[in-house]
C-alpha cells in the first residue's frame, strides 16, 4: 500500500530531557523520523522540551513547538495545528506516555487526530504485565512465573511460593527505575514498597528470577501487511539481573546454534504479530544455557533505547522505517538506504561483530553504589565494529575515555585476593578488568565461570587476550629492540619473535601506547615502525549485507585485514 | 600450517591451514548467514563448491550430534576469516576444527573473506583451490586444467544408492521393503537429488512417512509405493544435466501432488517448458526476501542456489507465484489447475528462518 494519502500534517513528539535510560537515542530517533516524514511530503509538527536535540534544529521540522511535554501544552499545540496524525512511538517511554495520556484524556478524539503506527490497544497489551501476559500463554510462548502486585498485601503469595530469587519490575517506569532482585522476603518487601511508590500506574512485577540464564534481545520491524523482519540480535556478555542498558552487548548473538537463533527469532515474530504493531519492537528473552529452554522477558512496543544501537550495528535505519511504515508504506516499498539498491524489506546481514560497553557515571559520583542491578546506572555507551570479538572489545573500551587502554586497569591490580572475587562475582562496572585480573592471577575460565556466570565463549576469548598481553610484557625487549633497529633494512628477518608478536596483538586491536609501554619506548615511535613494517588498518564498509550488494553510504570501521575500501 | 586459497582469476590469498592439511577444489561460493556452518557444510547442495563463510568467527558453538543435515560433509572446502575453537553450546561435542579434521576437509582461515566476497561479487564465482602443498603457482597451473564445476552431475554422487524410509521415530534412513504397509497416514515419494535430513523432519512432524528414492529411479517404481504425494528435492550442480530426472518428473505429473524444493524448483519449470540459467554469484544466506505475488506478502528465506528458473517459456498453466525482492528472480512457480507448486528456497530452514514452514503444511492439504 502506498503513502496513505489523507495524511498532511503529522505531530510528532520528543523524548525530552535526557535521563538515564532515554538519552541521545530518542533525538536521533526523531530526527530520522522526522526526516523521513518529510520525504514523504508530510508537515511535521515537532514538540519537544530539550532544546539541546538535533529534531529541534529549525530545518528538522516545518513548525517546533519548544514545551512541556504533558496534556496540557499538548492539547494547545494539537489545537492550534491540527495535525491529521501523531506519531508516538519515536519518542522514548516518555512521548509513549503522553501519547497515552492524550488519548485518554479524549484530546485525540476531539480534534479528529489519528494515532499513526502501531494501535494504543497494542502498546497497552504490550506494556500491562497481566494483558501481555495473558496473551504470552494464548499464543504458547512461556513467561516466568510471577505475580502482578498494586498493594504490598499481595506480597504474601508470592513470598510463600518458595521461588527464590525473585526480581521486582515496577510498571510504566523508565530504565527499570526501583527494581531489583530479592533474595529473601525482607528484601521483597523493601524493593517492591519502593517500585510501588515510583510506578506511574502503582503496579509492580515479581517473577522469578533466572540466574545464569542467556538474555537476549531481537530487534524486530512489522507494516501492516504483516511482513515481519529482524533487525538483528543481540546477546548479553552479562547473564540475566543486570539491565540491558547496564549490560556489555555483542551482536550479532555469539554462543547460539542456528536451531537457537531461530526458534527465538520465530518466537519474537510470532510475538510482534500477535500484538499487531506496525513499526519497531524490541523483544528480550531469556535461553537456558543448558537446554531449548527459554522464556519471554519484555516487548517494547516502540523503538527503543536499543534501537539506536541495533540501526548502528548494522546499517539498518529502525526509526526511518518505522515512521514510514506508520505513514502506511510497507517494507517492500521502502527503500535500503545504505545500499540504495534493495529494499528495507530483509534482514541485515554482519560481517563483523559489534561490541557495546556502557560508561557509568561513577568517576563523577565516586560514593555511589557501583554494584549493577536491574535498575540502569549507566548514562551513556560506546560501540565498536571489527572483524574480531577481540579487537572491537579493546576498541570499545578506549572508546570509553576513561584512562584506561587496554584489560588493565589500576583499580583492578590492587585488589585482594578476597576482594577481587568479590568483583568477579557481583556485576560492577569494572567487571571486564576484575575478570582479566583473576585471569592473570591463575584463575581458571570455569572457576571465573562459576562465580560470573558469564559464558565461556567470552572468557576465553577474554582468557586468551590476557595471555597474549603477558606474553607481549615479557618480550618487551625483543619489541624494544626491533623498535630501536628502526633504521635496518630486513627488520622483518632480523626480529622475527618481535614482528610475529605485533602482528598478533594488532590482530586483537592491542593499542601502541599499551605495546610501548612494555617495550620501555615512545609510543610514537613503535607506530613509526609498525607503519613501516605494513602493519596499518584497512577500512571496511557497514553495508547491510556482508557485501553481497553494492553499497552506497560510506560507513566504515577499522580492522587488521588485507582490502581497504575506504 | 600455512595455507592458500587461489582463484580461477590468479588472485591469492595467504592463511592459515584449518581442518586437514592437503589440497581441495570446488567452485568458490559465499554464504551470508551468521549462523548454521555445521548445517551448511552438511547440505549435499553445497556437493563441488568450496563455501566462504562471510560471518567471521565460524566455530564459536561448535559441532553437535544432532544438526547435521546428511550422512557427511558435503563442502569441497571451506574459506573462514576466525576459526573459533572454543566452542561453547551446551549441545557442542567438538570444535569445528577438530570435525573438519577428523573427516579429512581441507579449510582455510584467515582470509579476508570480505575481499574474496567481494571479488566474487564483482566477477561472479569461480573454481578455486585451497592448498598446504603447494606454491602459488603451481595450484594456479593444476586449477586450469581442473574441470569446471558445471562439468559434473554432482547429483548421482550425492543421492541415496538403496531406497529408505523416513518416518517420525528417524535419526537417521530406515531400510524399507519394497511392497512394506505403511508405518505413518500419509505417504510421500521423495526423489533424492541431494536431499536435507529436515525436509524428511519436516515432513515426518505432518505424520508423513517418506520413502526416499535415488535420483535415477523410473516414474513407476517411484509410484510402486503408492504415494499420497511426491516431493523434488534440492541439489547440486547444473540441472541441464538432469534431462533424465525431468523426463521422470513429466511423467508424474497429474498422477499425484507434486512438490519441488530448490533444485526441484528447477526440474519442475524444466519439465513445463522452462530453461535454467547460472547466476552470477548465486543466493546463499538465511535473510533472503521473497514475495508471494498471491498475498503481497514479504518472507524472509533461506537460500542456496546457483541456477534460477527463466519465465521465459513456462507453459501448460505454470506460472511464477513467487519473487525476489533483491534481484526480481523466479523464486517459486505454481499450476493453475494441478495440485503442483515449487520454491526455489527452502521451507524446511535449518539453517535460516522458519518462516516458510507453511509451504509443507500447504502441500499435506493438497494430499488426498
Amino acid at each position: 500500500m502506498p503513502k496513505d494519502n489523507t495524511l498532511n500534517k503529522v505531530l510528532v513528539i520528543g523524548s525530552g530531557p535526557i535521563i538515564i535510560g532515554q538519552a541521545a537515542e530518542f533525538d536521533y530517533a526523531g530526527s530520522q523520523a522526522c526526516r523521513a516524514l518529510r520525504e514523504e511530503g508530510l508537515q511535521v509538527v515537532l514538540m519537544n522540551s530539550n532544546p539541546a536535540t538535533i529534531m529541534t534544529d529549525a530545518d528538522m521540522a516545518d513548525r517546533i513547538y519548544i514545551e512541556p511535554l504533558n496534556v496540557e501544552f499538548a492539547t494547545r499545540v494539537i489545537e492550534k495545528e491540527r495535525p491529521d496524525g501523531l506519531l508516538p512511538t519515536l519518542g522514548g517511554q516518555t512521548g509513549l506516555n503522553l501519547a497515552i495520556q492524550l488519548s485518554e484524556a479524549g484530546v485525540l478524539e476531539k480534534y479528529k487526530v489519528r494515532l499513526l503506527g502501531t494501535p494504543l490497544d497494542a502498546i497497552r497489551k504490550a506494556e500491562d504485565r497481566e494483558e501481555f501476559r495473558t496473551l504470552m500463554r494464548a499464543i504458547g510462548e512461556p513467561v516466568p512465573e510471577s505475580w502482578i502486585i498494586t498493594h504490598e498485601n499481595q506480597l504474601t503469595e508470592p513470598a510463600a511460593s518458595g521461588i527464590w530469587p525473585l526480581i521486582v519490575r515496577p510498571a510504566y517506569t523508565l530504565g527499570g527505575t526501583g527494581g531489583g532482585i530479592a533474595h529473601n522476603r525482607e528484601e521483597l518487601y523493601e524493593i517492591a514498597r519502593r517500585g510501588l511508590t515510583l510506578s506511574m500506574r502503582h503496579q509492580v512485577m515479581v517473577e522469578r528470577y533466572l540466574a545464569g540464564w542467556k538474555e537476549i534481545e531481537y530487534e524486530v520491524m512489522r507494516d501492516a501487511n504483516d511482513t515481519a523482519i529482524t533487525v538483528c540480535n543481540m546477546e548479553n556478555f552479562d547473564p540475566m539481573g543486570v539491565h540491558t542498558g547496564d549490560s556489555i552487548v555483542i551482536a550479532p548473538s555469539q554462543t547460539l546454534t542456528d536451531k537457537e537463533y531461530q526458534m527465538l527469532r520465530t518466537a519474537s515474530l510470532k510475538i510482534i504479530r500477535e500484538l499487531g504493531i506496525e513499526g519497531g519492537c524490541n523483544v528480550q528473552l531469556s535461553l537456558d544455557p543448558n537446554s531449548f529452554a527459554y522464556y519471554i522477558i519484555e516487548v517494547n512496543p516502540r523503538v527503543s533505547r536499543s534501537s539506536a544501537l541495533a540501526s548502528k550495528a548494522t546499517g539498518y535505519p529502525i526509526a526511518r522505517v518505522a515512521a514510514k511504515i506508520a505513514v502506511g508504506l510497507r517494507l517492500d516499498e521502502i527503500e535500503n538506504a545504505v545500499t540504495k539498491r534493495t529494499l528495507a524489506c530483509f534482514e541485515p546481514a554482519l560481517d563483523y561483530c559489534v561490541v557495546k560497553i556502557p560508561r557509568w557515571p561513577f568517576d563523577k559520583f565516586t560514593s555511589a553504589d557501583k554494584r549493577i542491578t536491574t535498575q540502569m546506572k549507566a548514562t551513556g555507551e560506546v560501540m565498536a565494529i571489527d572483524r574480531t570479538f577481540e579487537s572491537a572489545f579493546m576498541k570499545a573500551i578506549r572508546s570509553l575515555e576513561i584512562g584506561v587502554y587496554s584489560l588493565t586497569n589500576k583499580t583492578a591490580n590492587l585488589l585482594s585476593d578476597m576482594e577481587l572475587e568479590e568483583a568477579v562475582r557481583v556485576p560492577n562496572d569494572e567487571r571486564i578488568w576484575a575478570i582479566a585480573e583473576a585471569f592473570r592471577r591463575g584463575m581458571a575460565v570455569e572457576e571465573v565461570h562459576g562465580l560470573s556466570a558469564v559464558d565461556p565463549w567470552f572468557l576465553r576469548k577474554l582468557a586468551a587476550m590476557v595471555q597474549l598481553e603477558m606474553k607481549l610484557k615479557t618480550n618487551g625487549r625483543a619489541l624494544a629492540r626491533l623498535v630501536k633497529d628502526e633504521q635496518a633494512e630486513e627488520l622483518e628477518q632480523n626480529h622475527p619473535l618481535a614482528v610475529r608478536l605485533l602482528r598478533e596483538a594488532k590482530t586483537i586491536g592491542y593499542p601502541d601506547r599499551m605495546l610501548a609501554e612494555f617495550a620501555e619506548v615512545p609510543e610514537m615511535k613503535l607506530r613509526a615502525v609498525r607503519i613501516r613494517l605494513g602493519i596499518v588498518p584497512a577500512y571496511k564498509m557497514v553495508d547491510t549485507c556482508a557485501a553481497e550488494f553494492e553499497a552506497a553510504t560510506p560507513y566504515f570501521y577499522s580492522c587488521a585485514e588485507q582490502e581497504d575500501e575506504s | 600450517m600455512k595455507c592458500i586459497l587461489v582463484l580461477e582469476n590468479g588472485a591469492v590469498f595467504q592463511g592459515e591451514s584449518l581442518g586437514a592439511a592437503g589440497t581441495t577444489n570446488g567452485e568458490l561460493v559465499f554464504n551470508t548467514g551468521m549462523t548454521g556452518y555445521q548445517e551448511i557444510l552438511s547440505d549435499p547442495s553445497y556437493a563441488g563448491q568450496i563455501v566462504t563463510f562471510t560471518y567471521p568467527l565460524i566455530g564459536n558453538y561448535g559441532i553437535n550430534p544432532q544438526d547435521h543435515e546428511s550422512r557427511r560433509i558435503q563442502v569441497e572446502g571451506l574459506v573462514v576469516r576466525n576459526s573459533v575453537d572454543t566452542p561453547s553450546n551446551w549441545r557442542a561435542e567438538t570444535s569445528l576444527h577438530q570435525y573438519l579434521k577428523e573427516n579429512d576437509i581441507v579449510g582455510v582461515q584467515g582470509i579476508d573473506t570480505r575481499a574474496v566476497t567481494r571479488a566474487l561479487r564483482t566477477q561472479g564465482v569461480m573454481m578455486s583451490t585451497i592448498t598446504t602443498e603447494e606454491t602459488a603457482e603451481a595450484a594456479l597451473l593444476r586449477l586450469q586444467n581442473t574441470p569446471p564445476y558445471a562439468s559434473r552431475d554432482m547429483n548421482q554422487v550425492v543421492t541415496t544408492t538403496e531406497v529408505y524410509l523416513w518416518n517420525r521415530s528417524s535419526n537417521a534412513p530406515l531400510p524399507i521393503a519394497p511392497d512394506a504397509p505403511r508405518t505413518e497416514t500419509k505417504r510421500i515419494a521423495l526423489l533424492d537429488c541431494g536431499v536435507k535430513y529436515n525436509i524428511l523432519r519436516s515432513l515426518a512432524q505432518y505424520e508423513c512417512e517418506c520413502v526416499v528414492y535415488p535420483c535415477t529411479a523410473t516414474a513407476d517404481e517411484i509410484m510402486k509405493c503408492k504415494p499420497d504425494g511426491i516431493v523434488l528435492s534440492p541439489g547440486p550442480g547444473d540441472p541441464a544435466h538432469l534431462g533424465y530426472v525431468v523426463n521422470t518428473v513429466k511423467q508424474l505429473i497429474e498422477k499425484k501432488p507434486l512438490l519441488g524444493i530448490c533444485l526441484g524448483n528447477q526440474i519442475l519449470g524444466c519439465a513445463f517448458g522452462s530453461k535454467t540459467y547460472k547466476l552470477k554469484f548465486g543466493h546463499r544466506g538465511s535473510n533472503h526476501p521473497v514475495k508471494d505475488l498471491s498475498t503481497g506478502r514479504v518472507y524472509i528465506t533461506s537460500q542456496n542456489h546457483g541456477y534460477a528458473v527463466d519465465p521465459d517459456g513456462l507453459k501448460d498453466g505454470m506460472e511464477v507465484a513467487y519473487l525476489n525482492l533483491n534481484d526480481g528472480t523466479v523464486e517459486g512457480l505454481r499450476h493453475k489447475q494441478l495440485p503442483v507448486f515449487s520454491i526455489q528456497y527452502h521451507p524446511e530452514a535449518s539453517p535460516g528462518p522458519a518462516d516458510s514452514a507453511y509451504f509443507f503444511h500447504e502441500f499435506i492439504q493438497s494430499l488426498k
